[in-house]
This record gives C-alpha cells, sequence and structure tokens, in this order.
C-alpha cells in the first residue's frame, strides 16, 4: 500500500460525464449573467432604433458601452459555445460528426468572439 | 460498431405531449437560432466598424421586409429563450416540479415572448417616429 491517493480521488473525472458538471454549471453562470446584458442590449437597440453610421459610432466611443458590448459578446459566445455542443451530444451520436460538429462550433463561437471584439475596439479607439 | 448497440435514455417518443415539452423543445430551437442572431450580429458590428458606406448597405438589408422579418423572429427566439431560460435556472435550483406551477410557468413563457417581441417593435417604431 505505497498508494497515498484516496479512493475518491482515482475515480473522480473517470465516469461517463467527465468534467461534465463543471461544464454544467458554467453553463449556468453564463445564463445567469446574460440576463442584465441582455437587457442592456435590448433596451439600447431600441433606444437608438433608425439611427445613422455616426450616431450608431459615438455611441459605442462611450466607455461604458464598449465595456458592456464586449462583456455580452464575451458571454454569450461561451454560451452559445456549451449551449450548441450539449445540442450536438444530445442528437449527433456518431464519432466523425460529432467531432466535425464540435469544431465547427469551438471554431465559430471564437471566430465570432475575435470578429466582433476587434470591431468594438476599433470603433471605440479609432479616430 | 459495438458501440451503436448501447441503449439510449428515452426519447421525445415516449412522452405525453404538453406546455412542459414544448418550452424544453423550443427552448433548444430558439437557443439555435440566436446562434444565427449572434453571426447577423457580428456582421453588423464589422459593417459599423468598416465605414458607413458599407454600414448604409447592411442597414438597408436590415430595414428590408425580408430584414426586418428576421429580426422579428429573432427577437422573439430571443425573448423567448430568455423567459425559458429564467424558468430552466429556478428548475435547476429544484423548484417548479410540482405539475401546477410547471405547467403554469411554461405556458406564461410564450405570453412573456410574444408580448415583449411586440412591445419591444412597437417601442423602436416609436423611437423612428414611425408610430
Amino acid at each position: 500500500m505505497a498508494d497515498m491517493n484516496t479512493p475518491l480521488s482515482k475515480v473522480r473525472g473517470l465516469g461517463s460525464a467527465k468534467s461534465g458538471t463543471e461544464g454544467w454549471i458554467s453553463h449556468r453562470i453564463q445564463a445567469v449573467a446574460n440576463i442584465p446584458l441582455v437587457l442592456f442590449f435590448v433596451v439600447s437597440f431600441v433606444g437608438n432604433a433608425g439611427k445613422g453610421h455616426a450616431e450608431w459610432v459615438a455611441w459605442i466611443k462611450q466607455p461604458l458601452v464598449s465595456v458592456l458590448l464586449i462583456l455580452f459578446i464575451l458571454n454569450f459566445t461561451a454560451h452559445m459555445r456549451s449551449g450548441l455542443q450539449e445540442v450536438v451530444e444530445d442528437y449527433v451520436h456518431s464519432h466523425g460528426n460529432k467531432w466535425a460538429a464540435t469544431l465547427l462550433i469551438k471554431f465559430g463561437c471564437t471566430l465570432i468572439a475575435a470578429l466582433s471584439i476587434f470591431s468594438v475596439l476599433r470603433i471605440a479607439f479609432g479616430g | 460498431m459495438a458501440q451503436a448497440k448501447r441503449p439510449l435514455s428515452p426519447h421525445l417518443q415516449v412522452y405525453r405531449f404538453g406546455a412542459h415539452m414544448a418550452v424544453s423543445i423550443i427552448h433548444r430551437i430558439t437557443g439555435s437560432a440566436l446562434a444565427f442572431g449572434a453571426i447577423l450580429l457580428t456582421w453588423w458590428l464589422v459593417a459599423l466598424a468598416a465605414g458607413h458606406e458599407y454600414f448604409n448597405m447592411v442597414q438597408d438589408f436590415a430595414g428590408s421586409l425580408l430584414g426586418r422579418f428576421v429580426l422579428f423572429m429573432i427577437t422573439f427566439a430571443l425573448m423567448q429563450h430568455f423567459a425559458s431560460g429564467i424558468r430552466h435556472l429556478f428548475m435547476d435550483a429544484g423548484k417548479l416540479f410540482d405539475l401546477k406551477s410547471n405547467t403554469a410557468t411554461a405556458k406564461f413563457t410564450f405570453v412573456f415572448s410574444v408580448v415583449m417581441t411586440l412591445v419591444i417593435w412597437a417601442a423602436a417604431y416609436k423611437v423612428m417616429g414611425r408610430l
């Protein structure tokens, strides 16, 4: 008995759920964070409805607006990635298709985050 | 492949259809639809950063009949996903499992999303001075 590991530490992570609990909890945390961010987004876009390019740019240039938009983008892309992943895991059963869909989701969500955050920053710091 | 023969847990066909079921299915459908909405939002932000000429083109498309229809459906998807998402958070906390409140809140998410979608669009038209 040179083994100092507890029985629990030996089996942790070996079940079919793997790191599922952490994923499940972080998906809920993203959902909670999305509540105020979605409200901000909807109220802002209704309030600015019909505005032209210069006015939208001026709106995004406000530091608080830029930061809230970036937080919203970071949060919804993370929520979207884990949500779509869950759908794929439930309905796509063939190994190859599951991996193809998983890669598409991961790359797609990262691309959406990068493009939209870069755009917000370019507007915020642009001349 | 041997793996394909593993039993799966019972799916939709074994349950009786009800509001609770509809809200669960629609939560996934609206969630997936919102991923499409996220692509549109990205396109819009890229257009805004690209300059007024390209932005005006995107705005013209958004304002077209098809554009407005898509945005209207995305607004509904967002409000429905928002309402049923909050309902799910309560269920994750162990609440709303009795039949009565479960069904009532399931039905309420649809009332909420339809009303909020109309309120949001009325408010937006009001802001634009077209109502």
